[in-house]
């Protein structure tokens, strides 16, 4: 059935700068620049344009331009262009209209509203470049009290400790499975973690066995509704093992990954047949309650020996604070929560911009409650979710993460444009795809290096803000609302953030 | 301390108070060559499985527990990949899931066992004589589970198979709804030998969601019983020969008459689609 659908760009070709390279052509895996050889001359089909800037990038001479098309209907606040292009589409194809990457609506992002204290004369500002300036951080469960012992003089710890993992930068790649990104895409995260001594998280989609002995030091992996690729091997190899339980961008519903996505490879990892589709239930069927989730947490544990800490992710939901309080009174080491601006490989529209919280409140509503109920110590708290800089990242340890995953910057430092088309497996730039034509585009050693710098620009920057609260130790400002203040806030924002309004 | 924690207060069931290790293991371990006979009476689950892992570390390849009541996860913790596949006999009635992940290893409950049971396991076999709870064979990749009565509810969800690793699970009684949902590989058999006469199976929903592997049911179930995802199919050699083969398993385990039980009416349920849900987006 014909669509009645416009294109969502305009693709413009300055016919005087064109040489007729037919780079553009070769780029783009929608098929939009067309050339003729007859008639010596370039044809675009506009319609299939998703706006991903590839060619723009790549084209020699600068001679294209892509731009979004915004006012061809007329303008009307209540039905905006997108709701009227997503009514077509369904109306041609009776579909659940699908979307990848992060919420892109207008919600607040709190980070833009909370602002960083500095040492003015009555503490002096630290300078990172001349002084220690500590970013390490332990994943884990910690102990109530430290007990020292003394023994001819000497001390010795006598508290037992549980299994904690040292970051060196509080940031982690968040999780992306192979089959949702592509393998050199996957891979880049595993080099660049490992090298900057943090980790990166495999999604659900299995730790491929030949990458294990390289990198499972510094990957989490993930038991998921799928269960794919999990067995004891896999679970033993990695440093954490995080339950998921959900995600920010489809809080409460499970994934669908397409048939023709599930190559061979995939296959092997999953351990699936290929070309079946591969789906996560939206439960886990073993998870319906908090004491079944402790099952599954202390089966883990179990099948590690007690040697790995145990992560449980969460959305963040309305609830978020009494179900975190649950996870840890589970047995959880580690709680992640992802906000409702976390990025994904495919979801529903409707779910993505609809569902959830900012992450924001709910780390801040978490920590507060983990407080109260005296068991923060218990677990560390990742955020997740939006985390667009390092201020934002800072902002979240302020605000009582322990850590941030970092997912959609990540992409877009290897390339990433946030065209939102993840789901039609066609990545121009060879991240979320696995059609081997356009994976090669990336490769492992370039791109990790990118991933590499971003971590290590943001670890700078880090410091730098740091020294300038007079702080020398990430761990000083965890949970520290004091070096925080809001401005245009409502009352209750700043309650439930637990700051106060910028001047007070 | 502030009033809540002084309200709900905070206690780990599981590791508050253990025994230590090489306590447990004079006073409760009795060895007799590679055999080890385990006392677990009033045992946490944690002791429980600290013990077998010390007792296998220490050379047994034979393990004997007497006196389980409801300790989780054994068999779960004994993964050694470098010792030989070991032998558990469970008496009376392990807990919630018995052979998580379970590794290669055989286990024989002379009991009912609870929720659970094979949960996500990976290779081996697990005999129950008796019944088993919900969740059984949940997201099973490989191996073999025999239980010789019903299981409970969600039995044999997301069961997948990769090649030549192909689980199977045979029930001897019936099973309670959804079984099946959303599997994606492997063999499910339901012998249905404790109904009635025309009486049909219990489940209802079998197989929603469907898309791989294939459950063989022994007696009646009624279109209505079934998932949309699945289709009734007649046998071919094959299937015949697949369930000639774990019937006759199944006696030897348990005892009955294979030809009797191989008479019966079977029917098998396969996927109509692998791809259940590929048709549901907008693009």
């Amino acid at each position: 059935m014909q669509s009645y659908l416009l294109s969502e760009f305009i693709v413009e070709r300055r016919e005087d700068r064109c040489i007729h390279c037919r780079v553009c052509e070769r780029q783009c895996a929608n098929e939009v620049h067309l050339y003729d050889a007859e008639l010596d001359r370039f044809f675009s089909s506009e319609k299939d344009c998703v706006g991903c800037q590839r060619c723009v990038t790549l084209c020699p001479t600068d001679a294209l331009y892509v731009r979004p098309r915004l006012e061809d209907y007329r303008p009307n606040s209540s039905w905006t262009r997108d709701k009227m292009q997503n009514l077509k589409k369904q109306a041609a194809t009776g579909g659940v209209v699908l979307t990848g990457s992060g919420n892109d609506k207008p919600f607040r992002v709190y980070w833009d509203h909370l602002l960083l204290n500095a040492s003015q004369v009555t503490n002096p500002s630290i300078d990172p470049l001349r002084e220690p300036m500590e970013l390490q951080t332990f994943l884990g469960r910690k102990p109530d009290t430290l007990k020292i012992e003394f023994s001819d003089g000497k001390a010795k710890l006598g508290s037992e400790l549980y299994p904690n993992v040292m970051l060196q930068i509080p940031l982690v790649f968040s999780a992306m499975s192979l089959g949702a990104i592509s393998y050199p895409a996957f891979k880049s995260l595993a080099m660049a973690a490992k090298e900057a001594g943090v980790l990166f998280n495999t999604g659900e989609g299995g730790l491929p066995v030949e990458m294990r002995d390289e990198y499972a030091d510094c990957a989490i992996v993930q038991c998921a509704s799928g269960r794919f690729g999990v067995d004891l091997d896999y679970l033993n190899c990695a440093r954490i093992i995080e339950i998921k339980i959900g995600q920010g961008a489809k809080p409460g519903i499970g994934g669908h990954l397409p048939g023709e996505k599930v190559s061979d490879y995939i296959a092997q990892t999953r351990m699936i047949p290929r070309g079946t589709d591969a789906l996560s239930p939206a439960p886990q069927h073993d998870i319906y309650s908090i004491e079944d989730l402790s099952m599954l947490i202390y089966a883990l544990k179990e099948a590690t020996n007690y040697t790995k800490p145990v992560s449980v992710k969460i959305a963040a939901v309305h609830n978020v604070a009494a179900i975190a309080s649950g996870i840890v009174r589970a047995g959880a080491d580690i709680v992640a929560i992802d906000g409702i601006r976390g990025g994904t490989g495919a979801a529903p529209l409707a779910t993505r911009d609809n569902v959830g919280i900012p992450m924001e409140l709910a780390l801040a509503s978490v920590d507060k409650r983990l407080r109260d109920e005296g068991i923060r110590n218990k677990c560390s708290v990742i955020a997740a979710g939006g985390i667009r800089s390092s201020a934002d990242a800072i902002k979240a340890i302020a605000l009582g993460a322990d850590a941030v995953y970092i997912g959609t910057a990540a992409l877009v430092a290897m390339g990433c444009t946030l065209c939102q088309k993840c789901y039609t497996g066609k990545c121009n730039w060879g991240i979320c795809t696995q059609n081997p034509f356009l994976t090669k585009r990336l490769n492992p050693e370039l791109t990790s290096q990118r991933l590499l710098n971003l971590l290590r620009g943001w670890g700078h920057e880090i410091q730098e803000m740091l020294g300038g609260l007079g702080v020398n130790a990430i761990e000083s400002l965890r949970a520290n609302r004091e070096h925080l203040r809001g401005v245009g806030l409502e009352e209750w924002e700043l309650n439930v953030l637990g700051v106060k309004g910028a001047g007070e | 301390m502030n009033g809540f924690n002084v309200k709900f207060g905070y206690r780990d069931n599981f590791l508050d108070n253990l025994q230590p290790i090489d306590i447990l293991y004079k006073t409760r371990v009795n060895i007799d060559g590679c055999r080890a006979t385990i006392n677990a009476l009033g045992l946490k689950h944690k002791e429980l499985n600290d013990l077998l892992r010390e007792t296998v570390q220490r050379g047994s390849k034979e393990l004997v527990i007497n006196n389980v009541f409801g300790q989780r996860y054994i068999g779960t913790r004994l993964y050694l990949p470098s010792e030989d596949k070991l032998y558990i006999e469970v008496n009376k009635f392990p807990g919630n899931d018995l052979g998580t992940f379970l590794n290669g290893h055989r286990i024989v409950v002379q009991g009912n066992a609870q929720d659970g049971v094979g949960n996500t396991m990976d290779s081996g076999e697990i005999i129950v004589h008796g019944r088993a709870g919900d969740v059984t064979a949940m997201s099973m990749r490989g191996g073999k589970i025999f239980i010789r009565d019903n299981v409970g509810y969600r039995t044999a969800i997301h069961m997948k198979e990769y090649r030549d690793k192909v689980p199977v699970l045979v029930v001897g009684g019936t099973a309670q709804d959804f079984l099946g949902e959303y599997m994606a590989g492997g063999m499910v058999l339901l012998l249905g030998l404790n109904l009635q006469e025309g009486e049909p199976h219990r489940a209802h929903y079998i197989g929603t969601g469907m898309h791989g592997g294939v459950i063989y049911l022994r007696g009646y179930v009624s279109e209505h019983q079934l998932g949309k995802e699945v289709g009734v199919r007649p046998l071919d050699d094959q299937d015949k020969e697949n369930i000639d083969c774990y019937v006759r398993e199944y006696c030897n385990h348990f005892g009955g008459n294979p030809e009797e039980i191989l008479n019966g009416s079977f029917q098998k349920l396969v996927p109509v689609s692998l791809r259940p849900y590929g048709q549901i987006y907008a693009y």
